[in-house]
């Protein structure tokens, strides 16, 4: 934009954790941003606004996608997921009670892109999609071992070094047993 | 489940429901935003701040810069005299903000924003022979900068090698935020700290104002290690003077490229050790002379010879400390300052002179232990390295460690190298207030910080063991700076400094309900631990440990896989064994972004450093981390304070890379000396 020039701003619609949003916001605006500064969900994180790191992790239409990098108004209609959504009402998600019982963070900050990111590898698996560790390309299923949970959250940082709990976290949601 | 117990995170399911709020992330109503302009030049002066095209963007409340900024009271610290004067120290430097009604507004005027620079040319490379070294008054926190006792006598076997590390750049994941409120002339700082009431004083000196007007809170803070500690970032300043510009509540988030310069970072070192020993291993002289630099911005020297002041025997010893004043933003703390860049050249040096004497690595270190800290003469509170370092051997396989450079599985040469590791265990005086709330269960009140390391549950645990009720009944608050006085969460002396005083509250409390006859609501009393700590003994109070690595070095790529890590650590009293196991290892995966993978690089053009974001400085990913486990001794110390804990947060890092740096020489025969050991060094070395 030029020097002066008036923000263009579009309403965007959404349905954010089962609700229909409506939202008048700046085009510029990010998904992450209009989840964090326009919906007061902070719930999903800002720890880099460039892709990097993996903590802005929301479910977009069922994949995981980086919010930070997304604008808002090219998703008009999109069905998100952010951490706020991912407890069934009062029940929490059975990846959010494996990574506190496994102590899968510490400071909690890039955790809710974890859980995000952690339930998109679940369907991804499901679905047989093949990672770059996949031995078998054609199979329908994907075993999720270590070296399978690694490699797939290797997009979501952890500087705590959280790491042996979030694959052991995802190991027991995934019904692979403990990974210790 | 009480002190010990592998209690989940009190705050765990508030963190995995989205629900805990960060800086930044609390509801005000009115809030705006603000967005720094940074120095694009390393050193000179500004001229002129051109922000008419800035404030032509509708939606932009003001722009500040030098000349109409409100002033500060204490422009002492250069580094946080913010928007003060038109000297410009480094490249990064907080030159101007923009504020606006939105984000996206703030982002865009920003850009727009014209500064002008009388440009003076730059020195921003640290080299071993910089014209400009100096030797310190003092090093961090307060240690003479040189030492040295006896005679240099002529060694059977020596080892004379300089280690190099680069630049390291902490990298919490939560980048630096700050919510400035005021009211009339009192001022909130939502903060990203690892201290509230250290933030609080540092900010009411600088504002001119009585600390009782300032509060600080900092809830959850997503991680520090060391960036989020004292003195403040300029950042918090600048939002205190945003704030109080509009008027308005203004939110200012640091962004990771921005991180880079204005947030703190570990220096680069060269390091000189010279040791001369008798055929069988046994230290007569030992040398540690560490170059390193600051910012003519604010001076930090950072201590990384004073393990070889206290960890081994030795006839002879000398440290020196020299620095080279640069055009670059300020260094300061990153996890274990000092002891971490420090024991990786002395416990690097120990494995190259365990190969000068023939000696097993593990036996040298042994053969060396000292009766009495050689620094100070005082006795060792406890001392239990050799015992971790035999139990590790046991645990990892040790015995079965090639002779270097000759085993070779498929298309790895495969090795496996030890370090020591240890880490001062220092208490600060704090104060609590344990209570009996309405209900009959009980609060605590501490201005202690959590940023991850498990303090509020630590902290619930030791109130509920000294009160001898269930963790249920037990809540205990922390980050704000309005409760009774805490140190910061910083040189691994949160848990030992609130844990005492959480202590001595509770006891008293104990002891007025049973005065009393019963748990009457409002019941409360008050500790302060400074009388104490103050009258504590005289002894040399550290952690110690002993770290293994197994590494893997492909011989067509370079590239360097470590499978398995041990850490082995005698570190006082666990508190609560499955947070503690997260910090050992949490501070080993830093150790091994150290060893293979990070490296800030200095740009000589324009003195930053260029590869600024997490896609060019690369911290460990999931799939860097395969097998790292961490033990412990029960290893409750007496003399360390009332709880017997020494502090666990930093000892993991230290030593880490050393292991690994002395894996990868007996994997492939040849020494490394530089961090990171990456690819493009270790290539033209394999067979």
């Amino acid at each position: 934009m030029e020097r002066g020039e008036t923000a263009v701003r579009a309403e965007i619609a959404l349905r954010v954790n089962g609700e229909e949003r409506r939202v008048v916001a700046d085009t510029r605006t990010s998904l992450l941003d209009l989840l964090r500064e326009r919906l007061g969900l902070t719930g999903s994180k800002k720890g880099c606004d460039h892709g990097q790191c993996g903590a802005c992790t929301v479910l977009v239409d069922g994949r995981r996608v980086n919010a930070c990098l997304a604008l808002a108004v090219a998703h008009q209609g999109a069905d998100v997921v952010t951490v706020e959504g991912l407890a069934d009402g009062d029940e929490p998600h059975p990846l959010q009670r494996a990574f506190v019982e496994n102590d899968a963070f510490q400071c909690g900050y890039c955790t809710p892109g974890q859980l995000c990111s952690a339930v998109g590898v679940l369907a991804e698996a499901a679905r047989g999609w093949p990672s770059h560790v996949t031995a078998d390309l054609a199979a329908d299923g994907v075993e999720l071992d270590e070296a399978e949970i690694r490699e797939r959250m290797s997009g979501n940082i952890c500087r705590c070094g959280a790491y042996p709990g979030i694959v052991a976290a995802i190991r027991e949601a995934a019904g692979g047993g403990t990974a210790r | 489940m009480e002190l010990g117990a592998p209690l989940d995170r009190v705050e765990g399911w508030d963190k995995v429901a989205g629900r805990a709020r960060y800086s930044g992330e609390q509801r005000v109503a009115g809030v705006c935003h603000a967005v720094a302009v940074q120095a694009e030049i390393a050193h000179g002066e500004v001229l002129a701040v051109d922000a008419t095209a800035a404030r032509a963007v509708p939606g932009v409340i003001d722009v500040l810069a030098y000349g109409d900024a409100p002033a500060l009271a204490d422009t002492s610290d250069f580094e946080l005299a913010v928007l003060q004067s038109p000297r410009v120290a480094y490249r990064g430097q907080i030159v101007a903000a923009v504020v606006a009604e939105t984000l996206e507004i703030a982002r865009h005027a920003q850009r727009l924003v014209r500064v002008t620079y009388d440009e003076l040319g730059h020195d921003v490379e640290l080299t071993p022979d910089h014209p400009g070294l100096y030797r310190p008054e003092k090093i961090s926190p307060d240690d003479p900068p040189d030492t040295g006792e006896g005679e240099e006598t002529p060694a059977e076997v020596s080892v004379d090698v300089t280690y190099e590390t680069p630049a390291f750049h902490n990298n919490p994941m939560e980048p630096h935020a700050t919510l400035a409120v005021w009211e009339g002339d009192h001022l909130t700082l939502y903060d990203s700290t690892q201290g509230a009431a250290a933030q609080r004083d540092a900010l009411a000196a600088l504002l001119g104002m009585p600390a009782e007007r300032v509060r600080v809170v900092a809830h959850h803070v997503g991680g520090g290690f060391g960036s989020k500690g004292v003195p403040p970032r300029p950042n918090s300043v600048l939002a205190a003077l945003c704030a109080r510009r509009v008027g308005r509540p203004v939110k200012l988030a640091v962004t990771r490229q921005q991180m880079f310069s204005i947030t703190g970072y570990r220096t680069p070192t060269f390091q000189r050790m010279r040791i001369g020993a008798s055929k069988d291993g046994r230290i007569a002289d030992i040398e540690h002379h560490v170059i390193e630099q600051t910012s003519t911005a604010r001076e930090f020297a950072e201590q990384s010879g004073v393990v070889t002041r206290m960890m081994y025997a030795a006839r002879a010893r000398r440290t020196t400390h020299r620095l080279a004043r640069l055009d670059v933003p300020v260094n300061s703390w990153m996890r274990a300052p000092g002891e971490c860049p420090g024991m990786y050249a002395l416990e690097s040096a120990m494995d190259e002179l365990a190969e000068a004497c023939g000696i097993d690595p593990v036996e040298l270190r042994i053969r060396n232990e000292p009766e009495r800290d050689p620094d100070s003469g005082n006795p060792f509170s406890s001392r239990r390295l050799v015992e971790c370092l035999r139990l590790g051997a046991e645990r990892f396989g040790w015995s079965s460690r090639p002779e270097p450079g000759t085993r070779r599985e498929g298309r790895h040469l495969v090795g496996m190298g030890v370090a020591a590791a240890t880490y001062p265990a220092a208490a600060r005086p704090a104060q609590a207030l344990a209570r009996v709330a309405d209900d009959g269960s009980f609060t605590v009140s501490i201005a202690a910080a959590d940023i991850g390391t498990g303090a509020r549950t630590a902290l619930t645990q030791i109130a509920a063991d000294a009160l001898g009720v269930p963790v249920a009944r037990v809540r205990v608050e922390i980050g704000d700076s309005a409760l009774p006085y805490g140190p910061l969460a910083g040189g691994s002396m949160g848990n030992a400094s609130w844990g005492w005083a959480v202590l001595r509250a509770c006891e008293g409390l104990r002891d007025g309900i049973a005065r009393y006859g019963g748990a009457e609501p409002g019941l409360e009393c008050r500790a302060d631990t400074s009388g104490e700590i103050k009258n504590q003994e005289a002894y040399a109070r550290h952690s110690f440990g002993a770290q293994f690595a197994e590494v893997r070095v492909d011989v067509d790529s370079g590239e360097i896989r470590v499978p398995r890590m041990l850490g082995v650590f005698a570190a006082g009293r666990v508190m609560n064994a499955r947070l503690a196991r997260s910090q050992f290892v949490g501070g080993m995966v830093m150790g091994l972004g150290m060893a293979l993978t990070e490296e800030s690089r200095m740009d000589r053009e324009f003195g930053d450093y260029l590869n600024h974001d997490l896609a060019q400085y690369h911290v460990p990913v999931n799939a860097d981390v395969l097998g790292i486990d961490a033990i412990w001794l029960d290893d409750p110390d007496p003399h360390a304070n009332p709880l017997g804990g020494k502090g666990i947060g930093e000892i993991g890092i230290v030593g880490a890379a050393a292991a690994i740096g002395n894996a990868v020489h007996n994997a492939t025969g040849h020494r490394f000396r530089r961090l990171p050991i990456s690819p493009p060094s270790v290539i033209p070395h394999l067979p």
